[in-house]
């Protein structure tokens, strides 16, 4: 049996979330055939959420929770006016000071939305510090990020969002991940297409309120073909017109709000021309008809194969690989694990330079696991992306977050913070020189190794180890 | 305060920080009528302890060090001791607490570790157990584990006694311990950084072009060209890294003082200050290590501080690895060398004087004709602090604490 050390280390750091303890031994025999393998467990990629809430759940649960407080608030305000009504009838001389502040910290207020999202991020977490690999987690990042919604428009959702829409389809057909993303509420709510009315559908007449491109532009901008392949901005209305009525009930309404719903009277009548095409469907079909044919469009197989390997492999993708993945989405009918299948077996995805700098997600995640850490504390994990510039489930734009180097190069001081705060918590129960083999193997460059083994504790060790280029780059 | 990782409460209690043992009491020393504690301070990366001080009386001393020794007639002045030594001007607080009595230093000493690794360096320096990796506990906690249990145990030991993967050999052990940790954790020192840079430009120059222009933008924001600051927005880096480390240092020092006043307070407790491993300009008199002096000056008089009504029962001990060279390397540092000092600071000291038997600077003196030959064994200053200060038994000092040390006999008379 021959063993390929250096090949297995490349694996976990370039396809999965970085080496735990033995990671390299147990699949250095065969890393290709063990990242393959790893995508046909049982139920890989999905987190057990039965301890979360759905997102209609959720939604409903914000909503009172937000209902509840304002009211609250609304009370306060009328006693505190009650109050200062009667303090200008009293006499100072009688009135009892007011109880001086304690100095002790504050507990947390309570709140529902906070927990939801630490509830999610701590599902994650763990899913990401308990995968052997990870090239699952990285597919569900990989597809998180490019159907990406914002918790700062959604927070209630964001998590159950890549559960419900994400990690189900990361192994299935792009046209199912697609039609899941672009009809889930998240994303309805996040890119506006809840609100998206006909102008000249019943509600749009009633209350002369109207379309909103948003959506339909960046399904065809970022989730499909890409920018700048052809389409023109009377595709765009066309199709905003085609997804009119995509939207989901009310949060105030018990039992189902939070669902999505497709709203007939929002819905703009007749027949729409998409990129050429005339689409007659009633209804929802409509809207369903354009994605599934821009599902199979040639400009998305290009554009889904240029981003795989941008993000898997090199800032600058080898055209080879990009064609032959494109070639494989169309001969496929879209099929992500054939796409995974073809991406690790293709001998450009083992370029020995690595170029890409991990993500600070990837980062973080990737010294928690060198570290032996099992246990994830969602609030500090959340503080720590915060801080590098990669708020989890929280990107810029719609694009999401950036997938090169030059948007993360500039984060290297504020990770050199990290990796020292973290060394001094966890480092001394480690052995650095030992652990180099664990984490980088046969990656390490001797002068990473001599730069640790000099080091002049375990602490500073341990931190250099984390911010050593091998440990960094992928 | 933003951690990587900090899972739990318990976690955090496990975590690196300033420790105490709880459950177990110097009993015998109460019978006395005492009420000893005992501070150990681990200085990590190998203290020089020439540049701490210098054996100014020495006549190769000057020729050893050059323009990097230091002297009673230099720029900065060293602070004299006796006729033969003198300390580094940048600890004044040392100074007054020797003057007082309050202060020994033991020069020339060493453990037993012969090689030049600070990871098994500070496995024998902390397990108090000769050979390497042949101890997981460390002599401080089973010094403690020696001393008669009081019956008295603090309500949040029995969390404690788990005790957790991520304690400091020295603390760890049989015996319950509970810790602290500082609301600032230390810095990541400019030695890092500079490590850092140093790998970058040998292996990637893009990450240390990254790193460098971050550094050098922290750099004009402290020198008060805000342009740079307010464009980034970003004070994080701004903050001197040597404020950063004497703030940690005194608050870590002064608050475990504090703690070990308390009448119900832990008797024994540990803590550790990186940052002394100087192969690149030392600063001995200005610079790295004398920033790094003053902060340990600081921490000393946040011990003393925060001691209080204590002070007379307190002894605490700084130790380090090993030395450093004798002589000044090709870029104005020192590299892993062997002989150093141990500086023990209290008011329970019979203090005033600098214990050594003095080897010498000439090549011939040297260690290997490189490094300050060990004459006194580290193990004898601990053991008779342990003895005397604590009441630990000669028997249990000898097989459970430093095993294998029957030879080395506790120094007498320093408390």
């Amino acid at each position: 049996m021959s063993l390929e050390p250096q090949s297995a280390a490349l694996a976990l750091h370039r396809f999965g979330l970085g080496p735990r303890r033995g990671s390299i031994a147990a699949i250095a025999s065969d890393p290709r055939g063990a990242l393959l393998a790893e995508l046909d467990r049982p139920n890989i990629g999905q987190i057990d959420g039965s301890h979360l809430m759905t997102s209609a759940v959720a939604v409903r649960a914000a909503f009172e929770f937000r209902a509840e407080r304002r009211s609250r608030q609304i009370v306060a305000q009328r006693e505190a006016e009650e109050r200062r009504r009667t303090m200008d009838n009293a006499d100072p001389n009688t009135m009892v000071p007011p109880p001086t502040e304690t100095t002790a910290a504050k507990p947390e207020e309570p709140n529902v939305v906070r927990d939801i999202v630490r509830g999610e991020a701590n599902a994650r977490f763990a899913a990401a510090l308990g995968a052997e690999i990870g090239f699952a987690e990285r597919l569900v990042w990989f597809w998180s990020n490019h159907f990406c919604v914002s918790a700062d428009k959604v927070p209630s959702f964001a998590g159950a969002y890549e559960r419900e829409a994400i990690r189900p389809h990361v192994l299935g057909r792009f046209g199912d991940i697609l039609l899941a993303v672009e009809t889930h509420p998240a994303m309805l709510f996040y890119l506006d297409n809840a609100a998206s009315i006909g102008p000249n559908s019943v509600a749009g007449i009633n209350r002369s309120r109207g379309l909103n491109e948003n959506l339909a532009r960046e399904i065809l901008e970022l989730h499909t073909l890409g920018v700048r392949t052809g389409y023109s901005q009377d595709d765009v209305i066309s199709f905003a017109k085609a997804l009119t009525g995509w939207s989901f009930i009310g949060a105030q309404v018990p039992e189902h709000g939070g669902e999505f719903s497709f709203i007939p009277r929002m819905h703009e009548p007749g027949a729409q021309a998409v990129l050429g095409k005339t689409y007659a469907q009633p209804d929802i079909e409509q809207g369903r008809a354009v994605l599934a044919d821009l599902a199979r469009h040639p400009a998305t197989a290009e554009h889904i194969a240029f981003k795989l390997v941008h993000h898997f492999v090199a800032d600058e993708p080898p055209p080879d690989l990009v064609a032959r993945l494109a070639k494989t989405f169309r001969a496929t009918d879209g099929n992500l694990k054939e796409m995974a299948r073809v991406l690790v077996t293709s001998p450009e995805s083992w370029d020995g330079r690595r170029g890409k700098l991990k993500t600070p997600g990837e980062w973080i995640v990737a010294g928690l696991r060198a570290a032996g850490v099992t246990e994830p504390n969602a609030e500090r994990l959340l503080q720590a992306h915060a801080l590098l510039g990669q708020p989890l489930w929280r990107p810029p734009a719609p694009k999401g977050y950036a997938d090169d180097q030059g948007a993360w190069l500039d984060g290297m001081a504020l990770r050199l913070d990290i990796a020292n705060r973290f060394a001094t918590q966890v480092a001394e129960a480690l052995d650095p020189p030992a652990l180099i083999d664990e984490v980088l193997g046969p990656l390490a460059s001797n002068e990473t190794r001599q730069t640790v083994a000099r080091a002049e504790s375990r602490t500073q060790a341990f931190a250099l180890l984390l911010m050593s280029p091998e440990f960094q780059r992928r | 305060m933003t951690l990587l990782h900090a899972a739990s409460r318990r976690e955090l209690l496990l975590a690196s920080g300033v420790l105490f043992a709880w459950a177990h009491l110097p009993k015998l020393a109460r019978a006395e009528g005492r009420d000893p504690r005992l501070l150990v301070i681990v200085l990590r990366g190998a203290l020089d302890g020439l540049a701490a001080v210098a054996p100014v009386g020495d006549p190769d001393w000057i020729k050893l060090r050059g323009d990097n020794a230091l002297a009673l007639d230099g720029r900065t002045p060293a602070l004299p001791l006796d006729a033969f030594f003198a300390l580094n001007p940048a600890m004044p607080n040392l100074h007054r607490l020797y003057r007082a009595g309050q202060a020994t230093i033991v020069h020339a000493a060493a453990t037993p570790y012969r090689d030049r690794s600070h990871f098994d360096g500070q496995d024998v320096l902390e397990s108090g157990v000769g050979k390497v990796g042949a101890a997981d506990t460390g002599w401080l906690n089973r010094a403690l584990n020696a001393l008669a249990p009081e019956g008295r145990v603090n309500p949040g030991s029995r969390k404690a006694l788990a005790v957790g993967p991520v304690t400091p050999l020295v603390v760890r052990g049989p015996a319950p311990v509970m810790s602290w940790v500082p609301q600032r954790l230390p810095p990541a020192s400019g030695d890092t950084t500079t490590r850092l840079l140093d790998l970058y430009s040998h292996t990637d120059p893009e990450l240390a072009r990254a790193l460098e222009s971050r550094i050098r933008l922290a750099a004009m924001a402290r020198d008060g060209n805000m342009e740079a600051m307010k464009e980034r927005g970003d004070g994080q880096l701004t903050t001197p890294v040597i404020e950063r480390v004497r703030s940690y240092f005194a608050d870590a020092a002064g608050t475990a003082a504090k703690y070990l006043a308390r009448p119900d307070g832990p008797r024994v407790g540990a803590l550790a200050f990186n940052g002394w491993d100087t192969h690149i300009n030392e600063g001995i008199a200005s610079g790295l290590l004398a920033n790094l002096f003053g902060a340990l000056d600081g921490a000393f008089h946040a011990i003393e501080t925060g001691a209080g009504d204590a002070w007379p029962d307190t002894v605490v001990a700084v130790v380090t690895e090993f030395g450093r060279t004798a002589r000044i390397n090709g870029t104005l540092g020192t590299d892993h060398g062997t002989g150093t000092v141990a500086l023990l600071i209290g008011g329970a000291l019979k203090g005033g004087r600098v214990v050594a038997d003095w080897p010498g600077l000439k090549a011939s003196d040297l260690y290997e004709n490189r490094d300050l030959k060990p004459t006194t064994d580290l193990r004898a200053v601990l053991k008779g602090l342990l003895k005397d200060h604590l009441r630990v038994d000669d028997r249990a000092l000898a097989e459970a604490v430093f095993p294998g040390s029957e030879a080395v006999r506790p120094m007498d008379g320093l408390v």
